[in-house]
């Protein structure tokens, strides 16, 4: 009885640690990043930095053609990608749940969640940037709303299949049409998780940089035509961060903590929307 | 006999039957008492037969509701009262492997008929289930959601609609400050009564509840017998349930079902006193189920 009780209480113990442990890492190398970003970013943040355009070296400049760039192409990502995705997954949790064709969507969407930026980028470029003959903005929203929308189509999904059955029985027995019993309840119910899904896609394409790198290229003068090669935070951070000036570097640390601290802004105002519009507590 | 693994969605599973009982050979009991009673017919079903796939969970029942009076549906988990119940809203249609075969009348028109549009129909026979079910919207749009579907009044209409139906549900005086305030944040037994609110407030013919007070404590499970006390003044009800005693309380008819059939329909009072079945009997006796 003793030795098997101390065993359990041994076992647990070791669980316990390991899992403190392992929280404790990830958190660590979480503040480790903030830290590291806030350290070598603030200083950069200046009137100038969202003010002026990308400099040549040694000259005056900020981020503001790139910040401009990176909030319209995200700005496009998500509202192409956000009505795409969740109707996708509405579909598959709503009307094809369990068949044949279900099954199929949801596995080519699961190869796309997991594809490389890389390769999207690279279709965009064969698909658009060839034909059109330049790089452009719009090859850059392209290609973010493609990484967009297998994210919202996996977590729509989900959030509309937890909906408890009960709920959809509910709604039917009053004699409610499908699409209402959808649009009205069960969006409703699954709201706050399909909010975080979007926001999850948001702060995917924010900061990517290898699809946006044979699309959108990036501009170093103020441009607002989509038509035209558009200046991006990711693509400004990896140019300027693996170059030799002082100045370039300090305005790649600043364009990092920029997206980091948006994105974190980003997730705190959605979290508000979503508790406050759902009536889920 | 083969049973087949049924969806989680799907309350009322058959499931292998754990209490050895004789067959039953009396399917179509005719009911004599009722004849005395002076209330309309007002469902007829006939000859209904039930597959989940391929397994018939419902052996050709006959029975009649009656309007302005309860019927209760008693009988062993899986012996099919939830599975009738479903039927007469055709709920079941929600998943593709159900299906039901034969007659139920609803004054007089087949609604088993493939023609049937099955939202009027739902809108005619509200339906209450065991697990309160509140939408994630105020307790104000809850009640109102289903009047909106078929209706447009005004917003004074609309109001007067929505006290009406929760006083009638004895909820209005819990709830008629804070109409805003989600449905989610009642408790359980006042979230039960919302949903009968909500039913009722589309004004239905027929209201099928099933098992509606068995996830709520004894005061609220009070409280909801006198509701159907008081409700069955206009409509016809059918109440599936567990408890002996409060189908004893609050049903004027009572069917017995065992397997799929029909054992033994008649009054309650019959039912509980003079049983003319020995499963019956044994059931109502506590000897089995």
């Amino acid at each position: 009885m003793i030795s098997i009780y101390a065993r359990r209480r041994a076992a647990n113990f070791t669980i316990m640690t390991l899992s403190l442990a392992a929280t404790a890492t990830g958190l660590l190398v979480l503040f480790l990043i903030l830290w590291s970003l806030l350290r070598h970013g603030l200083p950069a943040f200046s009137a100038n930095f969202f003010a002026m355009n990308t400099p040549a070296p040694g000259n005056a400049g900020g981020l503001l053609n790139a910040i401009y760039g990176s909030l319209v192409m995200t700005v496009v990502a998500t509202l192409v990608g956000t009505p795409v995705g969740v109707l996708a997954g509405t579909f598959l949790a709503e009307f094809a749940r369990g068949s044949r064709l279900a099954y199929a969507v949801r596995f080519i969407n699961d190869i796309l969640l997991s594809a490389p930026s890389i390769v999207i980028g690279l279709f965009v470029y064969g698909v658009m940037v060839v034909r059109m003959g330049h790089f452009s903005g719009w090859a850059g929203a392209a290609a973010l709303a493609i990484i967009f929308v297998p994210v919202v189509v996996r977590t729509s999904e989900n959030m509309l299949t937890l909906v408890p059955a009960s709920l959809r029985e509910a709604a039917v027995a009053l004699g409610t049409p499908q699409w209402k019993v959808i649009v009205m309840v069960v969006y409703r119910a699954a709201m706050q998780g399909m909010l975080t899904g979007v926001m999850l896609a948001i702060a995917r394409v924010a900061g990517e940089t290898a699809p946006l790198l044979f699309t959108a290229f990036g501009n170093n003068f103020w441009s607002a035509n989509m038509n035209a090669p558009m200046a991006n935070l990711p693509v400004v951070i990896f140019q300027f961060a693996l170059s030799p000036y002082a100045d370039w570097q300090l305005l790649a640390w600043g364009g990092a903590l920029l997206i980091t601290l948006a994105i974190l802004a980003l997730n705190i105002v959605a979290r508000m929307v979503a508790n406050w519009s759902s009536f889920g507590k | 006999m083969t049973y087949e693994i049924q969806p989680i969605e799907s309350p009322s599973r058959p499931r292998p039957h754990l209490i050895q009982m004789p067959p039953v050979d009396t399917p179509h009991p005719t009911p004599t008492a009722e004849a005395k009673d002076q209330a309309q017919p007002k469902v007829q079903i006939k000859d209904l037969r039930f597959y989940y796939k391929t397994y018939e969970a419902l052996k050709g029942i006959n029975l009649t509701l009656h309007d302005k009076r309860v019927t209760a549906f008693i009988g062993p988990s899986g012996c099919g009262k939830s599975t009738l119940l479903r039927v007469l809203n055709r709920i079941y249609e929600l998943y593709p492997d159900q299906r039901a075969t034969g007659q139920v009348l609803v004054d007089g028109q087949d609604i088993l008929d493939p023609r049937q549009d099955l939202n009027l129909l739902r809108a005619r026979i509200g339906m209450v289930f065991q697990k309160p079910t509140p939408f994630p919207m105020s307790i104000y749009d809850n009640v109102a959601f289903g009047i909106r579907l078929y209706e447009r009044p005004s917003a004074r209409d609309l109001d007067e609609r929505v006290e009406e139906a929760l006083k009638r549900a004895a909820l209005w005086d819990e709830v008629k400050d804070k109409l805003r305030e989600s449905g989610l944040s009642l408790s359980g037994g006042q979230q039960q009564r919302l949903c009968i609110a909500r039913g009722i407030a589309v004004k239905p013919e027929v209201l099928l509840l099933d098992e509606p007070a068995s996830a709520l404590d004894p005061i609220s499970t009070q409280r909801i017998e006198e509701l159907i006390a008081d409700l069955k003044s206009d409509y016809c009800i059918v109440i599936v349930t567990h408890n002996m005693q409060q189908a004893a309380r609050s049903s004027d008819y009572t069917a017995f079902m065992y397997l799929g059939q029909l054992v033994e329909f008649d009054t309650t009072e019959t039912i509980f006193t003079h049983p003319k079945e020995r499963q019956t009997e044994d059931y109502i006796t506590g000897r089995f189920g």
